[in-house]
């Protein structure tokens, strides 16, 4: 392994002013000289790790373009097959993405979805821009996600209704995430300050809560959704399946954001909390005024990263059977004419997930950069 | 300005109070469907809730387009037309092997037409009946023909590809036992992903039933590569299930059943239901409710058989339409007058 | 209620005033808040219960643990101990435990070790191997775990057959069946060589902790190697060839269908730890170099003025500060890969989810099957926090 880049700077002795750098030092030809070929160990890793990418590069460029078969007539995927591997076959993107996007959405009212995940997508975006982070954004959340329920449900405004296990695709995805999201963290919050809190029952709770859901995979809690949630309500009462995750989703995002906001709380020095107890403030001030604003911001960053991973656990849901993104990717190769053509499938909703996720975690560390900047000197 | 301040508070307690409001919307409960009165329930909600497969070819599974096809997704299309005289008031629900009983005690679905075998110890403890036997079928195994195997006894020391938590499982483990065989699970409940286990050379051998084996075998590049064994080791009748104690609900989807069969039984078909209205034969004409008022009995209407074959067609014809393509014979299915088990008792 | 936090307001007054019943008082705020939850919550877990109660009565499905006595009838594909389907299902459900242990001890190893090679190759002077190592990172943390697991389950199925194994070397055969190596047959010999090795191991800490007491006492270091050298090798062997020298290799070969003899890896196997250290390396790797970095680039040169040599730099000065970072977020790593691990039963790896799963599909009992998942995932997370919480304390900052 190179070495770290820890090394000090070499003193600069004073006559080097005068005279301009050998060519071997500067522009690319220094730059390469530097970063890829100082030492022979250097020289050697990236000769090998060269020669490894652009082997990878090329057999990748060749099964996925060069070789690829973009569209068969009819379900005639012989084509297809006969590549025997050597190319991959996007015909099958072709004839299921629709199916893939949206799942089993009545097909002519596909741009309700469709819809839906553009306004996700601009919820995301306005509450991303620092100039929104005001009373409004609670509105404008509050509005889209109506919305986007009256949008995806329909019965009203001409709109035909459409019921809730006939929605799939990627709008699942972004459904699961964003209401777990907008659930979980005023639960969150509340968890957080009541592990904080000075009365031992409430704390208690609070510890008890967010100790067991960390402490088991989310499999097993939606399983629990999935097959105990019927056996606790009342005989003739149910609630559908997409529901029950959610609820679920919402239980395992809560402790965990709540361990985030924790962290906030607790690196709020103490002097705010003294300074707003002698003004006077009762808890609920204190809290709303002086500690919640400066805790949250804090963990903006952390916040936006737990979020990342939540949207990656969505994807759990295909155990149980609904038909989030991956489920739906998947089910669209168990009919017989596109059986066996999963990698083509996995690389599309993987390309999905990749950029919403990367989004996200791009912004997350320019986020971090820009809020840690006042600390920087 | 400061970009977090109490405005940020406030921003979320707005937001807190909207989503507050929207809860209520979110968590609508679904209508009620008691044990007692499914019928009704299914009436008062305006469509029958149906649970299939979550993907079997052939039985149900969505196209490209995210409609239900399938002789199990036609079923639920037959019994929606005989009480609403509309195939297309039904809503499927995909359950998973896991999750079916329970969805179905529990009011999330009103039925199950989803490949379940009746048997014994789940007719009488997981609170549902089966009403109708739709599918005659029995486990096997495939293997590639290329491995030389000619019968199931020579499998000593293969790898068999088996959905777990099913019967299939269990119905391995002892015939293994039974016939002192040793040989390793590869067990996914995901069926598609077990299938390509199979179909990569993962497992020497595939068991499920016959009617899965043959359905995978034809949708192969080459299905001469692969040899569904002689041997079946159990019987599986796949039923139609209701909620236990709902009488007239289990009646009715019974008798759609043997309306199937009927209708196959006296030439009538999808295309021809209209001109047989004229049949002079007595129980063609109670069949298709010109008297006898069967349909009444049933709590539906007297049409209700014409609505139904002509959603749906007849046995024959949901079988030619789904099943046939994927190489399932009659074989069991056929009509007891083909020499097959499929009765129905008279419409009288 | 205790008055163990001092309130600025209990200045005011003196700390043991008695209660007014009064909302003004605080207490008697703080009491009725605490009776107003618990009593809301433990009302909401009662009506929870009194249903599921009664649902279960009107479903007659069957409660309590007694199916663990009886026979299970599932196959198992992997065990470490022995099993057959007509073990009852409590052995079963073991067989499941140590399967996710199995995955779970290796997965945590060979992440931390990837990991760590990947955090310092981010922080190298090699431009393309550091970029290469940040789009590494970047690519794996932004695809769910689920994605990566079966498309690694994909790939391996993509290997030849049995008959068309990849054979690199004698007894060594990569096929769709998995990895199969040559192994030593287990003897009794065997046993007690790796008991010794134990104890050896644990003798010779013992003896590194004396020595270090010793040095602090007369400043002489004494070498601890060769003590403990004969300690964890010597002994082993002494105690092995006393046994008689067992040794029996078994090699693997093709009969009927399937490799017999030696030790397999299965696909399954592989491809769930595959994803799992993938994944998990890419969370550790930023850990790593966060906890590089953390560390001030003057440590490094005030031990380089003291005269310690590199290697001393590093162990004496920069890790004993880099993991004070590093230890708390790797805990949760260790956690989640453990977690994460119960995505098994998606490639069928027969893991404590899946049989349970099985368990309970077959025999209905759905909270008891879902209560024993819990109570096995709580136990193992609680164990492993645990011990990183007394590592922790360990190595943390001792402050004024």
């Amino acid at each position: 392994m190179s070495d770290l880049t820890l090394n000090t700077p070499a003193a600069a002795s004073p006559e080097a002013v005068s005279r301009s750098a050998p060519l071997s030092q500067v522009g690319l030809l220094g730059w390469a000289r530097a970063n890829l070929f100082s030492g022979w160990l250097n020289t050697a890793v990236t000769l090998v790790l060269a020669y490894l990418l652009i082997r990878w590069i090329v057999g990748f460029a060749e099964w996925g373009i060069v070789n690829a078969i973009w569209s068969v007539p009819d379900n005639q995927t012989q084509a297809c097959r006969d590549l025997k591997g050597t190319g991959a076959c996007w015909a099958v993107i072709a004839e299921k993405h629709r199916f893939i996007l949206f799942g089993t959405y009545p097909f002519e009212e596909h741009w309700r979805p469709a819809l839906c995940v553009l306004l996700f997508i601009g919820l995301y975006v306005v509450s991303a821009m620092r100039r929104f982070w005001r009373p409004v954004l609670g509105l404008i959340w509050a509005v889209v996600l109506t919305l986007i329920g009256v949008l995806m449900w329909g019965g009203v405004a001409g709109l035909s209704y459409v019921p809730q296990e006939r929605w799939g695709g990627l709008v699942i995805t972004l459904i699961l995430a964003t209401f777990g999201l907008a659930f979980a963290f005023p639960l969150a919050i509340l968890v957080a300050l009541g592990r904080r809190s000075k009365l031992p029952a409430i704390k208690a709770l609070c510890v008890l809560y967010v100790e067991l859901i960390r402490g088991v995979p989310l499999i097993s809690l939606l399983f629990m959704a999935s097959v105990m949630f019927p056996l606790f309500l009342p005989e003739g009462m149910n609630i559908d399946k997409l529901l029950r995750a959610q609820i679920a989703i919402i239980l395992f995002a809560g402790a965990y954001l709540a361990e985030v906001v924790r962290g906030g709380l607790q690196a709020l020095p103490k002097g705010q909390y003294e300074a707003a107890d002698a003004l006077g403030l009762s808890y609920w001030q204190k809290t709303g005024f002086i500690i919640l604003p400066q805790a949250l911001r804090m963990v903006i960053p952390p916040l936006v990263n737990t979020f990342i991973g939540f949207f990656k656990d969505t994807s759990l849901v295909l155990i149980i059977g609904i038909f989030d993104l991956l489920t739906a990717g998947k089910t669209a190769i168990i009919e017989p004419a596109w059986q066996g053509f999963g990698i083509e499938v996995y690389i599309t909703v993987g390309a999905i997930y990749f950029v919403f996720c990367f989004a996200m975690s791009k912004y997350s560390q320019n986020l971090e950069a820009e809020l840690n900047r006042h600390r920087r000197r | 300005m400061q970009p977090f301040g109490p405005s940020l508070t406030r921003a979320l307690s707005i937001a807190a109070l909207g989503i507050g409001l929207a809860l209520p919307l979110a968590a609508k409960a679904q209508a009620p469907a008691g044990a007692a009165n499914t019928l009704d329930a299914v009436r008062a909600r305006g469509s029958l809730i149906c649970g299939v497969n979550t993907g079997l070819a052939g039985f149900a599974q969505p196209d490209s387009q995210g409609v239900w096809r399938g002789f199990d997704a036609d079923y639920c299309r037959a019994v929606a037309a005989a009480i609403f005289g509309d195939p297309n008031k039904v809503r499927f629900v995909p359950t998973t092997a896991q999750v079916r009983f329970t969805a179905l005690q529990s009011g999330e679905v009103d039925m199950l037409a989803r490949n379940t075998t009746w048997t014994l110890s789940r007719d009488t403890s997981l609170g549902l009946d089966f009403t109708a036997t739709n599918f005659y079928d029995g486990q096997g195994f495939m293997v590639k023909a290329s491995a030389g195997v000619k019968s199931a006894k020579e499998l000593e020391g293969a790898t068999i590809c088996v959905q777990p938590g099913t019967t299939t499982e269990q119905n391995l483990t002892d015939w293994a036992r039974a016939n002192r065989i040793r040989f390793t699970p590869v067990v996914i409940e995901r069926l598609e992903e077990l299938l390509s286990a199979y179909v990569s050379g993962r497992c020497d051998a595939y068991t499920t039933d016959v009617s899965g084996l043959a359905a995978t075998r034809s949708a192969q590049q080459r299905p001469a590569d692969h040899l569904i064994l002689p041997d079946i080791i159990s019987k599986e009748p796949l039923a139609l299930g209701v909620r236990q104690g709902d009488a007239r609900f289990a009646d009715i989807t019974r008798w759609v059943h043997f309306l199937l069969l009927s209708a196959e039984e006296f030439g009538i078909t999808q295309a021809n239901v209209d001109q047989m209205a004229n049949d002079p034969r007595p129980e063609v004409q109670r069949i298709l409710g010109k008297n006898g008022g069967l349909g009444e009995m049933l709590g539906l209407q007297n049409g209700w058989a014409v609505n139904v074959l002509k959603a749906v067609g007849n046995y024959g014809e949901l079988f030619q339409r789904h099943l046939v393509p994927l190489g399932i014979q009659r074989g069991p299915n056929a009509l007891w007058t083909q020499g097959g088990l499929q009765f129905s008792p008279p419409f009288r | 209620m205790s008055d163990s936090t001092i309130d600025p307001r209990s200045l005011r007054t003196p700390p043991r005033r008695p209660l007014r019943l009064s909302w003004s008082d605080e207490r008697v705020r703080g009491i009725v808040w605490q009776v107003l939850v618990v009593g809301l919550v433990g009302s909401i877990v009662w009506w929870l219960w009194s249903n599921t109660v009664h649902n279960l009565e009107v479903r007659r499905i069957a409660t309590g643990f007694g199916f663990l006595t009886r026979e299970a009838g599932l196959p198992i594909a992997e065990h470490v101990i022995d099993y057959s389907p007509t073990d009852t299902y409590f052995r079963a459900l073991m067989v499941g435990l140590l399967n996710t242990l199995k995955v779970a001890i290796v997965g945590i190893i060979l992440a931390t070790i990837l990991g760590t090679l990947i955090g310092i190759a981010r922080l190298s002077k090699n431009w393309l191997l550091a970029k290469l190592a940040a789009v590494y990172v970047e690519v794996i943390r932004d695809l769910p775990l689920l994605l990566q697991l079966l498309f690694w389950y994909a790939i391996l199925q993509g290997l030849p057959g049995p008959r068309q194994a990849i054979h690199p070397m004698e007894g060594v055969f990569l096929s769709n069946r998995g990895l199969k190596l040559p192994w030593i047959e287990w003897q009794d010999g065997h046993s007690y060589a790796l008991l010794m090795l134990i104890l050896g191991a644990v003798a010779t800490w013992l003896y590194r902790r004396q020595a270090l007491a010793r040095q602090m006492r007369d400043g002489r270091p004494r070498p601890v190697w060769p003590v403990g050298l004969g300690l964890t090798l010597g002994l082993p062997l002494v105690v092995w060839a006393a046994a008689g020298a067992p040794w029996t290799v078994d090699w693997p070969a093709l009969r009927g269908f399937n490799f017999q003899g030696g030790l397999n890896v299965s696909p399954e196997y592989f491809a769930l730890l595959l994803g799992l250290v993938l994944y998990t390396a890419g969370f550790i790797a930023e850990i790593v170099r966060a906890g590089i970095q953390a560390v001030a680039l003057g440590q490094w040169e005030a031990a380089q003025a003291l005269g310690l040599r590199s290697g001393q730099v590093l162990k004496l000065i920069v890790l004993p500060q880099a993991l004070r970072v590093i230890i708390p977020p790797m805990t949760s790593q260790y956690l989640n890969i453990t977690k994460n691990s119960s995505l098994a039963v998606a490639i069928g790896y027969q893991d404590i989810v899946s049989i349970a799963n099985t368990t309970l599909n077959q025999t209905g009992q759905a909270i008891e099957g879902i209560a024993i998942i819990m109570l096995v995932y709580l136990t193992i997370s609680l164990s492993i926090s645990l011990f990183m919480n007394w590592y922790n304390a360990r190595i943390a900052l001792v402050e004024r």
